[in-house]
């Protein structure tokens, strides 16, 4: 069996007692970019958020590069591995969030550095000068000592996105980073996002975005009510799908509108 | 109102009206930071201890809270003695001012942290802080300057709540001031004059919490 990136297997989770994960299984491999569609409530965020343990699940398993994420089994008994490990685990991914969650207090420079001094345990020069590395290549080079509330939406998505990236993650994990953007600060982030995984990085993208799913990915999975209700190759998926749930959910999509 | 002679009883009062000062400056400064000191365990509690923990820190803040200062000074001399616990006045008051500043403080640290958005927890964890260094780096500093205006009120209350003090015998400023009074009878003038006192330092006070205010805005 080929080493997985990312190997996901029956993952249950639920909220006292709505099941919101129903048993998904999945496997990406190195370079994938893989989008993540379905209509709210679907589960695709609350997959997302297992990946790097911002959220519990209680059965199944999620390995990164053969590494079991967030749970271990000693003598028979699943049980949270430490809070130390999981937030090391946690540096394996890296991840944007559809408020960006920029840190109001620091600069945007200082937003990337503290993850690489503080985890990555790096001096303040190598830092910054990561830190300039990937404001530059989203483009904000110039906004690196303002703060996020000086900052338009779309830069501030950028920042949020460089600031997990240059933590050099194995994954991205990108949920709804668009969805919370004025529409014309919308195609300044994607851009972002495509040119990252034209560089070969390894992403799962949360995403409404159905034009920008089909022109990124190489692999489109939906979801549908706590399982993954299909996949494959976006222009199987988006022209010829073959479950009637996916084709209702592309027709009320904004697949083909822009 | 006979200004000269209000002038010559001040000077002769001089002595007296100082060490007042220094004493309710003093027993304020120690009530404030013993008050916040403990204050922010309780808010810590509050916050983020385990639920045993935050019941009885809950029901201390409560009670507290629910009780007038002046009972608890009261308290903390007379009933703090019968267990064997022989407190000075001073001590006693210091006591019951930092007690009742904690449990103040203490919410008002709560009600910081619980004031931050669920996603700056959640954007450190992703980048692989731990607990105490999303603390350190990303609440903290955040939750100091929701802190700060409220923080000063409570300062301020706590200048004003150490008057309470002259009851069990505290020679601070207000019972000094009585003192005065009751040997020159110019009690109009001499409680302008403490009142004016009062007022220049939580005035300070006041200057001061909006400098620090100023200096760590953050810039939007």
């Amino acid at each position: 069996m080929p080493n997985h990136l990312l190997e996901i297997r029956d993952l249950h989770k639920s909220y006292g007692d709505v099941e919101v994960l129903k048993g998904v299984d999945c496997t990406m491999a190195q370079g994938d970019v893989i989008s993540i569609i379905g209509s709210s409530g679907s589960g695709k965020t609350t997959m997302l958020r297992c990946i790097n343990m911002l959220e519990e699940f209680q059965g199944g398993s999620i390995s990164i590069d053969g590494e079991e994420i967030g749970y271990e089994t000693v003598g028979g008994q699943r049980r949270r591995k430490k809070e130390k490990e999981i937030a090391r685990q946690r540096a394996l991914t890296g991840m944007a969030f559809q408020q960006f969650n920029l840190f109001p207090h620091m600069s945007a420079a200082r937003n990337v550095m503290l993850g690489l001094m503080k985890v990555k345990k790096l001096s303040k020069d190598e830092a910054r000068s990561i830190a300039e590395k990937w404001l530059d290549r989203v483009g904000l080079r110039s906004r690196a000592d303002h703060f996020p509330g000086q900052l338009s939406g779309g830069q501030q998505q950028r920042v949020a996105i460089a600031r997990a990236i240059a933590m050099n993650p194995r994954l991205m994990l990108f949920d709804e980073v668009t969805s919370a953007l004025d529409p014309e600060l919308v195609n300044e982030v994607l851009q972002v996002i495509k040119s990252l995984a034209q560089d070969g990085m390894s992403m799962l993208l949360v995403t409404h975005e159905m034009r920008f799913a089909y022109e990124v990915s190489n692999r489109v999975i939906f979801m549908n009510q706590g399982r993954i209700g299909e996949e494959g190759n976006p222009r199987e998926m988006f022209h010829k799908p073959k479950s009637e749930r996916l084709s209702e959910f592309l027709k009320t999509s904004s697949f083909g509108e822009r | 109102m006979d200004i000269a002679h209000f002038l010559d009883i001040l000077w002769l009062a001089r002595i007296p009206i100082l060490k007042g000062l220094g004493f309710t400056i003093s027993i304020s400064l120690l009530a404030i930071c013993f008050g916040t000191l403990l204050g922010i365990f309780v808010g810590l509690a509050l916050t983020y201890g385990v639920r045993p923990l935050r019941w009885i820190v809950r029901g201390y803040t409560d009670f507290i809270r629910g009780t007038p200062v002046l009972v608890l000074v009261l308290a903390s001399y007379y009933v703090l003695s019968t267990i064997g616990l022989d407190l000075s006045p001073f001590q006693a008051g210091v006591l019951a001012l930092a007690v009742f500043c904690s449990s103040h403080v203490g919410e008002i640290v709560r009600g910081a942290l619980q004031a931050i958005p669920k996603g700056q927890t959640e954007a450190a964890k992703a980048i692989g802080l731990t607990f105490p260094q999303t603390f350190a780096y990303v609440l903290g500093p955040q939750a100091l300057r929701q802190i700060l205006p409220a923080w000063v009120n409570t300062a301020a209350e706590m200048v004003k709540a150490s008057t309470l003090l002259s009851i069990i015998g505290v020679a601070e400023l207000l019972l000094r001031t009585q003192e005065i009074i009751s040997r020159s009878f110019l009690s109009l003038e001499f409680y302008f004059f403490a009142g004016f006192l009062y007022f220049i330092i939580n005035y300070a006070i006041e200057r001061f919490g909006r400098y620090v205010e100023r200096k760590t805005a953050i810039p939007s």
